[in-house]
């Protein structure tokens, strides 16, 4: 077995090895910039940058259907969703001096002395070790949908649970603080719409969702 | 492909992750940091499952499970962080992370200033406060301290 091994040298890369090399080091380039660029919409760009380039390294690792999850959640709904926060909080757009904060030059320690340590062990415990590409994708759609749902099933339904539980928490924490601020709201509608309809609307929902569940009413005060 | 290259990606990925966190100062910019972090250990489940699926027999492929399962995490948590981080800056008019020290304790010369109330220093030091800012403490201070300890 360690004849096998010691074949692979570090000194003969093969071409998925640079590929993945090439593709690494634009990886974490982009992620450097994320955490140290001034400008924070440039930061949330970047972060796209980081994002595909691991997308491209499943895919270099044969695990396509994870890419395209990494693709389709992280590209295109976290890096939205982090973009509408930076707008809703009124970022800065241009240089903002005040992105870091004062104990810099501690985190830098802190980060280059884990760094340090995690690239050590890890290159000492699995110097030897040698991945074997070849054959059919061991991450294909159909081996991940198998494994997923044979073996998967429990948690995967409990995840689904999570994710309803998530969306009525974060509806919860972004609705209006109390329903003795709604006048303004009121008024707003008021001007767009007719006034007598708005209590009738508000009437409406009570009596009707009165003798239904708690999630109904849950939803009902987020209404309000 | 040595397992190495993406083992040593990936502990890259999460170091520069760990200094965002440490160094950031807006509340977004730690949330990417937090997400940098999270996709370096979606690398190396993967990188595991790959290898471990070649030399086993017999697999489960549980690291691309726990990948999914990582991924649909983390897109929960950037959900509720985000929320969280609005409602703050809804109630402070800033997602400053320094300035939220409410909760904490033996610091001299902030420590008057907690009593006041925290809109007090914030309302005039927050320079980019909004006009909604103004009409929440019009209404009130006691719901905003309110809802300011409710979510730190």
């Amino acid at each position: 077995m360690n004849l096998a091994q010691e074949a692979h040298g570090f000194l003969s890369p093969t071409g998925v090895e640079i590929a993945f090399l090439l593709v690494g080091l634009v990886t974490f380039g982009a992620a450097l910039v994320t955490v140290t660029t001034r400008q924070l919409v440039h930061a949330a760009l970047w972060l796209v940058v980081t994002l595909g380039g691991l997308a491209v390294e499943y895919l270099l690792l044969t695990a396509e259907f994870i890419a395209w999850v990494q693709v389709l959640i992280y590209v295109g709904s976290v890096v939205v969703l982090l973009l509408f926060g930076l707008m809703l909080t009124k970022a800065p757009i241009g240089r903002s001096p005040d992105a870091d904060s004062g104990n810099r030059w501690a985190a830098l320690t802190v980060a280059v002395a884990s760094a340090g340590a995690l690239i050590w062990v890890v290159v000492d415990a699995f110097r030897a070790t040698w991945i074997n590409l070849d054959g059919p994708a061991a991450g294909s759609t159909e081996a991940t949908g198998a494994s997923l749902f044979q073996n998967w099933v429990l948690p995967f339904e409990a995840l689904s649970v999570l994710l309803l539980a998530a969306l009525v928490g974060a509806i919860v924490l972004s609705r209006k603080t109390k329903a003795e601020s709604s006048p303004p709201p009121v008024n707003s509608r008021a001007v767009s719409g007719g006034s007598p309809f708005v209590p009738d609307s508000r009437n409406h929902p009570i009596g009707r969702k009165a003798p239904t569940s708690g999630t109904e009413s849950a939803e009902q005060e987020g209404a309000r | 492909m040595h397992l190495a290259y993406p083992a040593v990606l990936a502990a890259l990925l999460f170091c520069t992750g760990l200094y965002g966190v440490l160094a950031r100062r807006n509340a977004i910019l730690v949330l990417m940091s937090v997400e940098l972090m999270l996709n370096a250990v979606n690398l190396n489940l993967v990188a595991f499952d790959v290898w471990l699926s070649r030399t086993a027999a017999e697999t489960l492929h549980s690291g691309q499970a726990l990948t999914l399962f990582t991924i649909a995490i983390a897109a929960a948590e950037i959900g509720i962080g985000l929320a969280i981080v609005l409602a703050v800056y809804r109630n402070r008019g800033t997602s400053d992370i320094d300035k939220l020290r409410d909760t904490a304790e033996g610091h001299g010369p902030e420590g008057p200033d907690g009593p006041d109330g925290p809109d007090g220093p914030d309302g005039s030091g927050g320079s980019g406060g909004p006009d909604s800012d103004n009409s929440d403490d019009s209404d009130g201070d006691a719901p905003a301290a309110e809802k300011a300890e409710a979510t730190a």
